[in-house]
């Protein structure tokens, strides 16, 4: 009777639609996020991810919408990230229904941010997002560093120290995405997913790079994810939740039937 | 007229998910989010959820004066259901913070998940307990139609231990056994969140909208 492993559907949403691209590249049109969210909490989404990616400031009064709108027909937890940077947001995505955000840059910019959010609001709400990108040469031990812009500039942060820091701060849990395999449908970087969840002592959400069901078990059973996260399998029909869950089933997985 | 049911609010995280649940299971209702003791103890009904650190929460919850009432409805027949935190703030103390006064209105205390469980493989667990654990259920009217051993949605780093194993109306394991629910008349509370567990979770809700507060 131990703890299930998650599986989580991620929205990439703009300026109230959802859309996918490829590297942030060649963007396409999804859907609705709120229908989008009802279908994989009917097939059984463990929690869904909502990344707001709208720049201007007039789309963020859309994402609040949008995710109250979510907040009253998915009773599922809803993690809410992309463009937090006071408390002041985490608190009005709070009150329109989300129930952890996440926080990327705004950390990397001021690491106290992320203390003062978890003190505010508690760790259980506060997710930290790291965009880690392979920056040791081969032959090399390996080595990740965080990047920013899509994966586009380094900043001389080590991934790993950076990770455990962030937990000595408060963050509750990791979201790791992989900025070498993102959009690539090559599978997780196993090696930092396994690097990271060994290092701290909160759940790793593993992210980047999910092209098949196998994927995700890879990640679960090698990478030691608690959770994985994926997007384009099950926004075009590929796969639904409820497969991806019988498949790591039958890998002997414990997951929520 | 339609029943009252108060959704304790004493100024810590997100009650908002709690009041949407309910509005769902219970369209008819009159939910009422408030901070005022009257309209605690006014209501027909009481959830007391809560989310963030417990010293906080105490802090905030004697700053508003809602100590007496909360006392007081815990023991008027009036069915309470207490959520995550709101269950530990009814304990006679937590570890959380070095330790912290509660309510006492149930006897026990709140502990942490110790450093360095593992799960039967031999891997660390993580601590919070964060995702979906199955909940081993004593006979309880707010269980009916929910099967036993169904899985619950936590997100916690501690833990209530009560002194009376009466009042365990559910359990649960993460490295140890630990209770995910207590029960004491028309006093429910549990350590997982019904509001954030699907239909499990709706499930639980509705019955205790349609509790009448005996077991």
């Amino acid at each position: 009777m131990g703890l299930a492993k998650r599986i989580i559907p991620c929205l990439d949403v703009d300026k109230g639609r959802v859309v996918k691209g490829v590297r942030f590249l060649d963007i396409r049109d999804a859907g609705d996020p709120v229908e989008i969210a009802r279908r994989y909490n009917e097939q059984g989404a463990d929690e869904i991810t909502f990344l707001d990616i709208t720049a201007s400031h007039e789309g963020r009064d859309t994402t609040l919408r949008t995710v109250e709108r979510m907040a009253s027909e998915v009773f599922i937890p809803l993690t809410v990230g992309g463009g937090v940077r006071e408390l002041a947001d985490i608190r009005n995505l709070l009150n329109a229904g989300a129930d952890k955000v996440s926080i990327n840059s705004a950390a990397i910019h001021r690491p106290e941010f992320v203390r003062e959010a978890a003190e505010r609001f508690g760790t259980q709400c506060i997710v930290l997002a790291i965009d880690a990108k392979r920056v040791s040469a081969p032959g090399e031990p390996l080595r990740w560093e965080i990047f920013t812009h899509g994966g586009r500039r380094g900043t001389g942060i080590d991934a790993l120290d950076w990770a455990e820091r962030m937990v000595a701060y408060g963050a509750g849990e990791i979201l790791l995405t992989s900025m070498d395999r993102d959009g690539t449908r090559d599978g997780f970087d196993i090696p930092l997913t396994r690097a990271v969840s060994e290092r701290v002592t909160v759940p790793v959400i593993a992210s980047g790079g999910v092209g098949t069901l196998q994927h995700l078990v890879d990640g679960v059973l090698d990478g030691h994810a608690d959770a994985v996260l994926a997007a384009s399998i099950f926004h075009f029909g590929e796969h639904t939740v409820g497969e991806a869950k019988a498949c790591m089933a039958a890998a002997g997985i414990e997951v929520r039937l | 007229m339609s029943q009252r049911i108060a959704v304790v609010d004493y100024g810590m995280g997100n009650l908002h998910s709690v009041a949407k649940a309910l509005a769902h299971v219970a369209p008819e209702a009159d939910i009422m989010v408030s901070d005022d003791p009257a309209v605690v103890g006014a209501a027909d009904r009481v959830v007391f959820p809560g989310v963030g650190a417990i010293r906080d929460c105490m802090g905030e919850m004697h700053r508003r004066g809602l100590g007496p009432v909360l006392r007081t409805a815990a023991s008027s027949g009036r069915p309470m259901l207490a959520i995550c935190v709101g269950l530990q703030a009814l304990m006679e103390h937590s570890e959380e913070n070095a330790g912290v006064d509660c309510l006492g209105i149930l006897p026990g205390r709140v502990r942490r998940f110790p450093d360095g469980m593992q799960d039967e493989d031999g891997n660390t667990l993580k601590v919070p307990h964060m995702g979906w654990s199955r909940v081993a259920q004593q006979p309880h009217p707010l269980w009916a139609g929910i099967p036993d051993g169904e899985r619950f949605y936590f997100v916690h780093s501690y833990y209530v231990d009560p002194a009376a194993r009466s009042h365990v109306a559910g359990s649960c394991e993460y490295g140890l056994e630990f209770a995910a629910a207590l029960a004491r008349e028309a006093l429910f509370a549990v350590q997982f969140h019904p509001e954030k567990s699907h239909s499990a979770g709706l499930r639980l809700l509705r019955n205790f909208c349609n509790w009448d507060g005996r077991c």
